[in-house]
């Protein structure tokens, strides 16, 4: 075995960049493979002193694939790299991971955008106004610039309650389990007498917020009254809520809606999104969520809330696909559909029907009060 | 690599899948290799896969053949570290203090021994170890922490900090090393999606379940006193059953069970009746055995 010895060596530093090649080839094909994860599989192809292909395969998945997802990509890149074939597989939408902000090609079967998304859809049912319906009432969609006035100055007013979760660090309570620590203190400070036992309890800690708005052609009407929501709802609790748009692509308005004074915030933000008013392509866009920003650690534990009325143009199964993973990675998904507070609503909407399954809470938004009612649920979640 | 536990005296790994096999745990390649790896270069494994796929028995065989003890983990939501690492026993430290009051009598002399006193209440004998501290200290062990998925993503980091270092520091007494680390297996059933950093630190294994001739050998290595007809059957009928839509796709540990309720009522073959009466050691949910009785019996157990 020893005589060998070097021969092998020879192999391995020659085998290293061939190595290195393969961990390459899979990160491009969409694989989170880094540097570490490139030297845990060299040392473990070493420690199986690997000589056939079987061997390297086993040594590359246990180090570099990391869920079920993965797998079939690493198999495919495996027999391409290792066959010498050129043309790698590539993971769908592997783009995706490089920008966030990145366009969405627009589909051929998409008419011009704007009004179409209208289309398929019966026109609002008016609602009877009575006398004694608050503008709290009201339809964000169909308010008069003067009612716009008095809403934005009502929702300055909103003081939301938020979901709040347990932190690990416990904190001074007249209840609760005793508090060992001080208790003891306490007694050693009065030589070693027993006074009054001291008590804890597990601390409270603000739970993250994420806000997913829908800006395309069909929600334009709510799309102004949400943001200065979600501007609400960013000045309250800066650190511990996460805005972003969606429609046809990716964009993070926190930053812009942190500042100070609504119109500025929404100014900016505008001019952050790229997309206004365009079409809904919303399996992919979450699906760009989940890949740049919910999976390193944005969802999780975090209560995300959609606020969509789930038209979709692009693939359902992929919208079905990324709202089950975003259920996975976060504590739970709220989805606001403005027209569910409409009379006759039925949820028919394909969009809609394929994220369902995956919704914990399926609530109205179309009115200040049914806003309110949504920040109940939000806290509760 | 320089690790020298007690498993890496296994040359390759199909070395240790022979250990495995002596244990009765039938492990493919996969599971081996991963298993092999995981020793000879100090990582900790990450298990995932479907409930009952054997994540559980392959810490527990693994522990066998090390010949040591399996430390088990059992995580659920607000875990801490009290509850993981280490905690004080409170009641005994109290005694000790009312003991040493009793002995030295008179409160005078006692600001002067509150130091000496306060060292000996934070000592080694009032410490009480939970898996994690547990598992450093025990040479060899095998460290389960088992359905990471149910503990808080804060218990992540934690967990990340002692398996990177395989060390802790208490407080009051000082950095506690692992002489040598021990085997650490983690499992989830992937109700959440685990942080990366940690996937990173360990290395991966989606565990399947097993192929038809694999599982007809678990049956039979299990089950010394079934028949070769009967393990088969019991196996091709939940292969096929993993291929209907379920909520919950039996695992290996149901097709035990089925097989177990089988021998219990003097069976040696499976047939639509029988199957019927004991459908519910197999499928768990009302829903399921709807769907595979309006499928109809016989086509899940056509040969």
């Amino acid at each position: 075995m020893r005589s060998d010895a070097s021969l092998h060596g020879d192999t391995v530093r020659d085998g290293t960049e061939i190595l290195i090649g393969f961990a390459r080839t899979l990160a491009a094909a969409g694989l989170r493979v880094g540097p570490e994860r490139t030297a845990t599989f060299l040392s473990a192809v070493d420690a199986l002193h690997a000589s056939d292909s079987r061997e390297v395969y086993w040594a590359g998945r246990v180090t570099m694939a990391a869920e079920p997802d993965d797998l079939p990509v690493y198999d495919a890149v495996f027999a391409a790299y290792f066959s010498g074939r050129t043309r790698l597989p590539r993971r769908p939408a592997a783009r995706t991971l490089t920008s966030v902000a990145m366009v969405m090609p627009a589909t051929d079967d998409a008419p011009s955008q704007g009004g179409d998304e209208d289309s398929g859809e019966t026109p609002p049912v008016r609602a009877k106004a009575s006398a004694q319906e608050t503008l709290r009432q009201r339809d964000l969609a169909r308010l008069t610039a003067e009612e716009r006035a008095q809403l934005v100055a009502m929702l300055a007013l909103l003081r939301p309650g938020l979901p709040t979760r347990r932190s690990r660090r416990p904190t001074p309570s007249s209840t609760g389990p005793l508090d060992r620590r001080r208790t003891i203190r306490a007694m050693l400070a009065s030589g070693g007498e027993p006074g009054r036992p001291a008590h804890h309890r597990a601390g409270r800690r603000a739970r993250r917020v994420v806000l997913l708005i829908d800006v395309s052609g069909s929600m334009a009407p709510y799309a102004d009254a949400l943001l200065r929501f979600a501007h609400v709802l960013v000045r309250h609790r800066p650190v511990s809520t996460e805005v972003f748009t969606i429609g046809t692509r990716l964009s993070r308005v926190t930053r812009a809606l942190a500042q100070r004074d609504p119109d500025v915030a929404l100014a900016d933000a505008a001019e952050v999104i790229p997309d206004f008013s365009g079409g809904t392509r919303l399996g992919e866009v979450l699906k760009a969520f989940n890949d740049r920003w919910g999976q390193r650690g944005t969802a999780h534990g975090a209560v995300v809330v959609v606020f969509s009325d789930g038209w979709e143009r692009g693939s359902v199964e992929l919208l079905a696909e990324q709202t089950a993973r975003l259920r996975r990675l976060a504590r739970s998904v709220v989805w606001v559909n403005p027209h569910k507070g409409r009379e006759g609503y039925l949820p028919v909407q394909s969009g809609i029907v394929a994220a369902l399954p995956n919704v914990d809470h399926f609530v109205a938004g179309h009115s200040l009060a049914a806003l309110e009612e949504m920040l109940e649920v939000i806290r509760d979640a | 690599m320089g690790h020298s536990g007690p498993v890496s005296a296994f040359s390759d790994p199909e070395a240790l899948a022979d250990a495995l096999r002596a244990t009765g745990y039938l492990p493919d390649a996969g599971i081996s290799t991963a298993a092999y790896l995981a020793s000879a270069l100090g990582r900790p494994l990450f298990l995932e896969g479907e409930a009952g796929v054997g994540k559980t028995s392959l810490a527990t065989a693994l522990a066998e053949i090390r010949g040591s003890e399996l430390i088990r983990l059992q995580c659920y939501e607000g875990i801490d570290a009290a509850q993981a690492l280490y905690d004080w026993d409170f009641p005994r430290q109290v005694l000790h203090l009312r003991a040493v009051e009793a002995v030295s009598g008179s409160a005078s002399s006692a600001a002067a021994d509150l130091a000496a006193v306060e060292a000996e209440l934070y000592s080694e004998r009032f410490l009480i170890s939970r898996p994690i501290l547990a598992a450093l200290r025990t040479p060899g062990a095998v460290l389960l922490i088992d359905e990471i998925d149910r503990a808080d993503d804060e218990f992540e980091a934690f967990l990340l900090e002692v398996l990177s270092e395989f060390a802790v520091t208490i407080p009051e007494l000082g950095r506690i090393v692992a002489e040598t680390p021990p085997l650490v297996v983690l499992t989830s059933n992937r109700t959440r999606e685990v942080h990366d950093a940690l996937k990173r630190r360990c290395l991966y294994h989606w565990v399947e379940h097993p192929s038809l001739e694999r599982e007809v050998a678990i049956l039979r290595s299990r089950l010394p006193e079934i028949t070769a007809s009967l393990a088969r059957q019991v196996a091709q009928a939940v292969g096929r059953l993993r291929e209907v839509d379920l909520l919950k796709p039996p695992g290996v540990s149901e097709s035990l069970d089925w097989a177990r309720a089988l021998l219990a009522l003097g069976r040696d073959s499976l047939d639509p009746e029988i199957a019927a009466i004991t459908l519910g050691s197999v499928l768990k949910y009302k829903e399921d055995t709807d769907r595979v009785r309006a499928t109809g019996l016989e086509a899940i157990l056509a040969s």
